[in-house]
């Protein structure tokens, strides 16, 4: 019978690179001295599955490579050899060099073959061997030929029953293999009331006459090895007569006294002792599973859930339908009335399936935090430097899609903080901090949003740089001031590093506009607070979901728009004595503090609107990144959640809007998106405060 | 055929197992490690556990040794899953009172010609 | 041809049924009084003329978006993306909701036509090409001319006609 195995590769590669993740967790917290016992024997059978299952699966460089840092490992768990810095180092660079292996083998691709034949060969370094003593201690095939039959003398011990081994079961095998005649030795055999029939107390005098090689006798009374008294002679070739051994009295019936009915041939027995140790398993038959992204693991409670609230679904359902169901003329207020609890239950259900639903795809930052202190540990040790990473808040839950593109976004900024943040040991200490600096990694809910803070207590951004630099690129005018806040916000510019050195840590300063380019794509925005000498702090904020937003509706003449609340500041009828015009052309709110620019929507739209006049209209002041815009709309409708639908599915992206909802009506509204809106009032939008130079109020 | 537990830490290695086994007739539960064996193997009743022997909580050895002390599993064949370098883990697993072993890496149809030896 | 079988003929070529090798199936609709056809296999379905949503700083042969089951699927003009007159929309104004090959994956997109014609096997050796012209928007989307019934009909290639990103290369209205 042949079972395709391959179909069970996809979940080895799963459970071998969460196996990898354990196993390096395991080896930095032992490098950082954290006194486990446990730990090592973790790391072992890391090591040991991978082996097992690759071997298993014919993933064969993986199992060759695996099988030596396995031999390393079981030296130090058996405490036969010394835990130390170099040793944990070797092994957490050949977890790289396996998990580089596995992916190759499961996307069918190439790994680079130098580093792990370089990495081998230092593990073996290691352990004071040569390469080759590897995996397969091939078996020595002495004795194959085979004679006319044997003679096999057979006493178990007693104990040997209480292996679960049963000579019948091994007579059976033997005879399958030959032409078997049995006799059995009762002569040890206890009086009966002595006797304890747990024990073995038989003996047997077995002669198997066929084409039999010695190996595969060994092969059967292999288990029994040191449970009995065994010898096997081979039989002459002309001696062909059975033996004529006395028998003692068949008081027990032995249990096997049998010529073999169907001689098996020998081929069937070659096929039992054939060669258990790996046979090169051919490369071809692999099922590439594809990018692990793919797929989601979701506890059953979850699923649990879900399920119990597509029952009640049903039975919500189900009332509708027999209220529904009767006669017309019937239909009075009291059917009304039930009619109206039905669908509040159903509102319910639908809510709660929504949510039930959401969280499904909701997995916790720790997915993308572990790779944190790998990465700290490293890079630290590369740069010189000593740092500590704190994460807090790993359990927090977000949704798997934005999890994985905040993933990058993340690195940066931490790598951001190791190469730029923290200084060097010397000169903390110089200005009076811990030599060891600290990156703080915290993640928590706030609202609808998911929180996460990147904070270090190292040498902060330095403003006056920053500020110097935009002066140089013409961002910011010669005797321009701007806050402190503004200031730090110029290093998502693009083009914008103030590093003196473009270390290749992290880059050329390409990154940090695109880093809250990636979160803007996310729904979410980045702010930044810095205090020289004590640290900085990023704090990214993400909406839970990308796919379901709280809105207000509003009417721009015929047409009906969505503003996702979270944008939204305020929305006041207008006062006109607080509306001035700039240089004629540009229109500014005075709200409180801040002079805000107006932007007529039905103009930037082309919609006819119900009124030209501001005062007849409402102003919805709108933010995004720190940009401030009063929209002129007709009115304000209700607020509701809304389902995100795209626009650029079938047709394109359109600049002011991010994407469109199906209202309750069926018909599509349109959701606007701040940002593209400034950009198409050809604002720039307010951050500035009143009295700043050059405003001046009509 | 015969009723039969799985215990291996390793998901794929598990499935595998199982799902071989399953194929040739057999009726088969699975345990992620020794603990989990040892309480299942309490409450129904195996004619054959086949066990890694690196697994958390309580390894192969420890596993096979508590089994033999209940007095269903007295006699019931035992099987290691081992790997060839483990010649003195065979010796422990038979002290322990295995009643046998398979090396690891095997095939579906070692496994099957293993097992049937073993239930006859 | 009713409604009912344009529909179970558009059903049917999709299922492949009573199409021999090397003819193809047009749906054929009126536009300004020319007749027009497309490949019946590039056609999801035909709905009525509906509530059309507009969508800000488009061209004007983008009429908006429709909800489609949920999807929400744009609406051209072929009228104003032909450069003729426009017309009234009318209980006869019907959408061909066309699904249409873009460089990465396919797209669904609804035309507004005057009303639907027929359903007709037009044999390959039928198909005469289309006369160059240049720069001409209508010709280029022209994959070639037929006769039938005695009639021209003047077959389109979808995926040029509709094509989004020419679609978006024509305004320049956007920021």
């Amino acid at each position: 019978m042949s079972i395709d195995i391959s179909q069970f590769h996809q979940v080895f590669f799963e459970e071998s690179f969460e196996g990898l993740e354990a196993m390096e967790n395991a080896l930095l917290d032992l490098s950082q001295g954290v006194d486990d016992p446990e730990l090592i024997h973790l790391i072992f059978r890391s090591a040991h599955s991978i082996k097992g299952g690759s071997g298993t699966f014919g993933f064969t460089a993986v199992a060759g490579f695996t099988h030596v840092m396995e031999t390393l490992l079981d030296q130090m768990r058996e405490g036969e050899r010394e835990i130390t810095e170099a040793a944990l180092n070797l092994l957490l660079e050949s977890g790289d060099v396996l998990r580089d292996m596995l992916e190759a083998a499961r996307d069918e691709g190439e790994f680079d073959a130098e580093r792990a034949a370089s990495t081998q060969s230092r593990l073996e370094a290691m352990l004071g061997q040569d390469s080759g003593t590897g995996a397969t201690a091939v078996v020595s095939t002495v004795g194959d030929e085979a004679v006319a039959g044997w003679l096999i003398d057979f006493k178990p011990y007693t104990e040997l029953l209480k292996t679960g081994n049963d000579p019948v079961r091994m007579f059976r095998e033997l005879a399958e293999l030959g032409d078997l005649q049995v006799e059995v030795e009762t002569d040890a055999l206890p009086e009966f009331h002595d006797f304890d029939p747990e024990e073995c107390h038989l003996a047997w005098k077995l002669r198997l006459t066929g084409d039999v090689t010695r190996e595969q006798l060994d092969e059967i009374f292999e288990w029994v090895d040191g449970d009995c008294d065994l010898s096997i002679e081979p039989l002459a070739s002309d001696v062909m007569q059975p033996a004529q051994e006395e028998t003692a009295g068949n008081v027990e019936n032995p249990p096997v006294q049998e010529k073999t009915q169907d001689s098996a041939p020998p081929v069937k027995a070659v096929d039992k002792s054939g060669d258990r140790r790996v046979d090169e398993r051919r490369k071809g038959d692999r099922r590439s599973a594809g990018s692990a992204d793919s797929s989601i693991r979701v506890s059953i409670q979850k699923i649990d859930e879900l399920i119990n609230m597509v029952g009640e679904l049903v039975i919500t359902q189900s009332m509708l339908g027999q209220i529904g169901s009767g006669e017309i003329e019937e239909f009075d207020a009291g059917r009304l009335e039930k009619l109206r609890d039905g669908l509040q239950q159903l509102e319910r259900n639908t809510r709660e399936m929504q949510e039930s639903v959401m969280q499904i795809r909701m997995l916790p930052i720790s997915f993308s935090f572990n790779r944190f202190p790998r990465l700290v540990h490293d890079l630290s040790s590369k740069l010189g430097k000593k740092i500590d990473l704190k994460i807090s808040g790993e359990n927090t839950e977000l949704d798997k899609t934005v999890m994985e593109k905040i993933g990058d976004p993340l690195v940066h900024l931490v790598r951001n903080s190791l190469d730029h943040g923290i200084e060097m040991p010397e000169e903390r200490v110089a200005s009076g901090k811990a030599e060891t600096g600290v990156i703080h990694l915290n993640a928590f809910h706030q609202g609808g949003n998911i929180v996460i803070e990147i904070s270090d207590d190292g040498g902060g951004l330095p403003a006056d740089r920053i500020l110097a630099k935009a002066r140089e690129r013409g961002l910011v005018g010669e005797d321009e001031t701007l806050s402190h806040e503004r200031t730090l916000e110029l290093i998502f510019e693009p083009g914008f590093s103030t590093a003196e050195v473009v270390s290749d840590v992290s880059g050329r300063g390409v990154g940090m506009d695109v880093v809250r380019r990636n979160i803007k794509d996310l729904g979410g925005t980045i702010e930044v607070q810095s205090t020289p000498g004590e640290g900085s702090t990023f704090t990214i904020r993400l909406p839970l979901t990308l796919a379901i937003l709280d809105g207000q509706l509003l009417s721009v003449g015929d047409e009906t728009f969505i503003m996702p609340l979270i944008s939204i500041i305020e929305s006041l009828q207008v006062d006109q004595a607080m509306v001035n015009s700039v240089a004629g052309s540009t229109e500014m709110y005075r709200l409180r503090e801040d002079y805000i620019p107006i932007v007529r929507l039905y103009d930037i739209f082309g919609i006819a609107p119900k009124t030209t006049r501001l005062q007849e209209a409402l102003l919805v002041v709108v933010e995004h990144e720190g940009n401030k815009i009063g929209l002129m709309v007709d009115e304000l409708l209700g607020q509701q959640q809304v389902v995100i639908k795209s626009l650029e599915t079938n047709y394109r992206r359109v600049e002011g809007l991010s994407g469109a909802t199906i209202l309750g009506d069926g018909t599509v509204a349109l959701i606007l998106d701040v940002g593209g809106l400034i950009s198409l009032s050809g604002r720039g939008g307010s951050g500035r405060h009143a009295g700043a130079d050059d405003e001046q109020a009509a | 055929m015969a009723t039969i537990l799985a215990v291996d830490d390793s998901n794929s290695m598990r499935q595998m197992v199982s799902f071989t086994l399953k194929q040739a007739g057999h009726t088969v539960t699975e345990a992620a490690d020794g603990v989990e064996a040892l309480e299942l193997a309490r409450k129904g009743s195996f004619n054959l556990v086949i066990s890694d022997v690196n697994m958390p909580r309580m390894d192969g050895i420890a596993l096979i040794k508590e089994l033999r002390t209940l007095p269903n599993y007295k006699f019931t064949p035992l099987l290691m899953l081992t790997t060839e370098s483990g010649a003195d883990k065979k010796q422990e697993g038979k002290a322990a009172g295995a009643t046998g072993w398979i090396v690891k890496p095997f095939n579906p149809d070692q496994l099957l010609s293993t097992v049937k030896r073993v239930l006859g | 041809m009713e409604a009912t079988q344009v529909e179970a003929k558009i059903e049917a070529a999709a299922m492949s049924i009573g199409l021999s090798g090397d003819e193809d199936q047009y749906l054929t609709f009126m536009l300004g009084g020319e007749e027009y056809g497309v490949d019946i296999l590039r056609i999801q379905e035909i709905k009525g003329w509906d509530r059309i949503t507009h969508i800000p700083n488009t061209p004007p042969y983008i009429l908006g978006v429709i909800n489609l089951r949920g999807a929400i699927v744009p609406v051209v003009d072929l009228r104003q993306r032909f450069g003729m007159d426009t017309s009234e929309y009318g209980p006869t104004t019907v959408v061909i909701v066309l699904k249409v090959q873009g460089e990465d994956r396919e797209r669904i997109m609804g035309v507004v036509v005057d009303a639907v014609s027929d359903v007709y096997d037009i044999p390959e050796t039928e198909l005469k090409p289309a006369p160059d012209s240049a720069k001409d928007t209508i010709m280029e989307s022209v994959s070639a001319l037929a006769t039938v019934e005695e009639k021209l009909v003047i077959l389109l290639d979808v995926d040029h006609l509709l094509n989004t990103s020419e679609l978006s290369a024509m305004d320049g209205l956007t920021g």
